[in-house]
């Protein structure tokens, strides 16, 4: 079993579905919270293992699960998946 | 940036997997890249494409040379060479002509590209060998310290110009086009799924296809010429960029603080090295 199927990742439901942000793999660069369209997401006030702040979601309800968050991101860090569908993007 | 409280309290879940993970060796994520550096998120925008085009991971074939994006040959779960520094075009090359039906992909930054390995990449063009070419150009070497190279814009700083570039540097669209490529698009690190289809185009036509991106080095060029940090990078494409298919690829010059050009430039069709050899080689009785 690879490592990151060991990890636990964080899960937030979202209207369409859920975000999840696997903390130890992000390295705050913000990416997800600046391009959001929504501004769903900040950044969290903690530190991760490596001394990065991971984002968080602040605003459920406004979260379209257009997918951005995990495109942009460049450390495969956080992505969405659909309610009954897996991945959307 | 403001840090706001989470309203929603997260479940932990064990065992969960990113979509993408199945292209991946995973054992080696983290990866090494620096925080903000464009290549993860080029690198994505590459395995979103494989998951669209659906070939058989055993028919793909992804070449690297040395650098930051030469790294990316050691993430992926599909065969990878990692090759001399300027030299995975002659690789790949010669994985196309020993196995014509697999995908060669080319992967490689634009230094290893076309300062040490431009006389591969423009003699491949030539022929309209059957490779994928993707150029992550961060615009500098990356790997070694920040060091110019052949697409630094003029009055760049680097660790070898601290008075700023003053040479004339490679606008890579029109090189690519002028040498001979038969697809040739340029986006940004920002243009996720417009990158996906490029790479989708890229890979299922015919010859020698090149794709750029343009994509964020925080670490050795973004903070070296005062552009802040990767966000900010992204910012200044989002500012810049200007989307025009077709447009005459000698207008694709990258000048910094002025608008540069994305979108697909080349889409034609011509015959590849291996269809003109089998031809000549019929030709003469030998095939
Ligand atoms: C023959 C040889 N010459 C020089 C080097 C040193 N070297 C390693 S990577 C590199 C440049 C990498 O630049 P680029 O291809 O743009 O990759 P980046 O790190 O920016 O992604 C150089 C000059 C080397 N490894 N081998
Ligand atoms: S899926 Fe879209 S709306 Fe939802 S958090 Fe990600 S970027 Fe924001
Ligand atoms: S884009 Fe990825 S690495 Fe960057 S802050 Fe968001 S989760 Fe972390
Ligand atoms: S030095 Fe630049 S290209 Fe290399 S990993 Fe860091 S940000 Fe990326
Ligand atoms: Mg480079």
């Amino acid at each position: 079993m690879s490592e990151l199927q060991e990890r636990a990742a964080k899960l937030w439901k979202v209207p369409k579905g859920y975000i999840y942000v696997l903390e130890e793999f992000c390295k705050g660069c913000g990416f997800c919270v600046e391009f959001c369209p929504k501004k769903v997401l900040a950044q969290a006030s903690h530190f991760n293992d490596k001394g990065y702040h991971p984002p968080e979601v602040v605003d459920p309800e406004a979260c379209v699960l257009c997918g951005f968050c995990e495109r942009i991101c460049p450390d495969f860090a956080i992505w969405v998946e659909e309610e009954g569908k897996g991945d959307v993007s | 940036m403001p840090v706001k409280v989470a309203r929603a309290e997260p479940e932990f879940v064990p065992g969960v997997r990113h979509p993408l993970e199945r292209w991946l060796r995973t054992d080696r994520l983290p990866h090494i890249w620096c925080s903000g550096c464009g290549l993860g998120t080029a690198l994505s925008a590459f395995l979103y494409a494989l998951d669209e085009l659906g070939w058989d991971p055993d028919s793909i074939a992804v070449v690297s040379g040395i650098g930051c994006t030469g790294r990316v040959a050691g993430y992926l779960k599909l065969d990878t060479y990692h090759t001399t520094h300027g030299r995975p075009i002659p690789f790949a090359t010669g994985l196309k002509l020993a196995k014509p039906d697999l995908h060669v992909i080319v992967f490689s930054g634009d230094g290893d590209l076309f300062a040490i390995g431009g006389n591969h990449f423009i003699h491949a063009a030539r022929r309209n060998m059957d490779i994928t070419v993707i150029c992550v150009n961060n615009l500098n070497y990356g790997m070694t310290g920040g060091q110019l190279g052949p697409t630094t814009p003029v009055g760049a700083l680097t660790t070898t110009s601290p008075f700023g570039n003053f040479e004339h540097p490679f606008n890579l669209v029109h090189l690519a086009a002028s040498a001979g490529a038969t697809y040739v698009a340029r986006w940004t690190t920002l243009d996720g799924r417009r990158l996906q289809k490029a790479f989708v185009e890229a890979l299922s036509h015919k010859g020698f296809t090149f794709v750029e991106i343009l994509s964020p080095c925080p670490t050795n060029y973004g903070r070296r010429n005062r552009m802040g940090e990767a966000l900010d990078e992204l910012k200044y494409y989002r500012e810049h960029m200007v989307i025009r298919h077709g447009a005459d690829p000698k207008d694709a010059d990258i000048l910094p603080g002025k608008p540069f050009l994305v979108g697909k430039f080349v889409d034609l069709e011509k015959p590849t090295y291996l269809e003109l050899y089998q031809t000549k080689a019929r030709e003469i009785g030998g095939g």
